[in-house]
């Protein structure tokens, strides 16, 4: 009954077929923002998490941070990576999909509601009669 | 609120408003015209729920629905999307007749609980539907879900594109 799961089945809202999409086509990128969504990293943590080169995970990161996914910043010789400004964008995103489903969802509500008012109604004629 | 009042009894003037209202909470909130009584027999009664639970208007399916509307009871919803299944499932903490009801959500990592209230004002009712997760990083996830898993299959169309791009590519 929660959506986190089943919206993974659903077409998701429309906004995000931008250019993120190519940034987010790579399963080791998607990796990379789940992984940064628990903790800052360095491009050597990265690195070592999925088993890459340094090169191979500056490249990711690179295609990260032009779709303005990731933030980097170097402080002496680490470069740091942290979730970038994009990632606000997704949540507003994704909790507008949400609230247009329950939307949908209050308005078939309505009319199982008013469908039960109408049958109460003519129940109470019927006692009457 | 925003909500309108006035109009038809029938007017389904009201939106659902939907807010993050911390680390751990989401809450949706929307009025339905009608007693909370009915309102709450349409969350209940698993004939009712299960015509407005999976919209018309989304591409899934609610195919089977089962239900044991008490505190400790179970339920398990089954749903369909291009032939696929999905299962959401857990138990009900806390039912209060047309004014509360609470389940837990058991189909993914760590508890989520689901907190549903209605408040009757002349015959409206008022719905808050309240998710408390379990850890921020359950919400986060839940939220990065939509965008970083989502669409397997535009993910795939997508990949064919770069594959066509980079061969024209060159930066």
């Amino acid at each position: 009954m929660r959506w986190c799961i089943l919206n993974r089945m659903v077409q998701y809202s429309s906004s995000l077929l931008d250019a993120s999409f190519a940034a987010l086509s790579d399963p080791t990128r998607r990796g990379v923002l789940e992984q940064l969504g628990r903790a800052d990293a360095s491009i050597t943590d990265l690195a070592q998490t999925f088993h890459m080169t340094l090169t191979g995970m500056r490249k990711h990161v690179g295609v990260l941070e032009q779709a303005e996914l990731v933030k980097t910043e170097k402080v002496g010789r680490v470069r740091t990576c942290r979730l970038g400004p994009r990632r606000l964008e997704q949540e507003r995103a994704w909790i507008e999909w949400y609230r247009r489903l329950w939307d949908a969802r209050f308005d078939e509500l309505d009319n199982v509601v008013d469908e039960l008012k109408r049958k109460e109604t003519l129940d109470g004629r019927n006692e009457i009669g | 609120m925003d909500a309108t009042r006035s109009g038809e009894p029938t007017s389904m003037g009201s939106n659902a408003a939907a807010e993050r209202t911390s680390e751990r909470e989401l809450v949706v909130t929307r009025t339905v015209n009608g007693p909370a009584r009915l309102v709450f027999e349409a969350w209940t009664r698993a004939e009712l729920f299960e015509r407005w639970w999976a919209p018309k208007s989304f591409p899934i399916s609610l195919l089977s629905c089962e239900m044991d509307v008490r505190a400790g009871g179970g339920y398990r919803l089954v749903f369909g999307y291009e032939g696929a299944t999905m299962e959401f499932f857990g138990r009900y903490l806390e039912v209060t007749p047309h004014s509360r009801l609470a389940w837990t959500n058991d189909e993914g990592d760590g508890e989520t609980i689901t907190t549903v209230t209605f408040e009757e004002t002349g015959g409206r009712t008022h719905v808050v539907v309240h998710d408390l997760y379990p850890s921020k990083e359950a919400l986060d996830d839940a939220v990065a879900s939509g965008s970083t898993s989502g669409m397997p299959e535009s993910l795939a169309q997508l990949d064919e594109l770069l594959v066509t791009l980079g061969t024209s590519g060159g930066s």
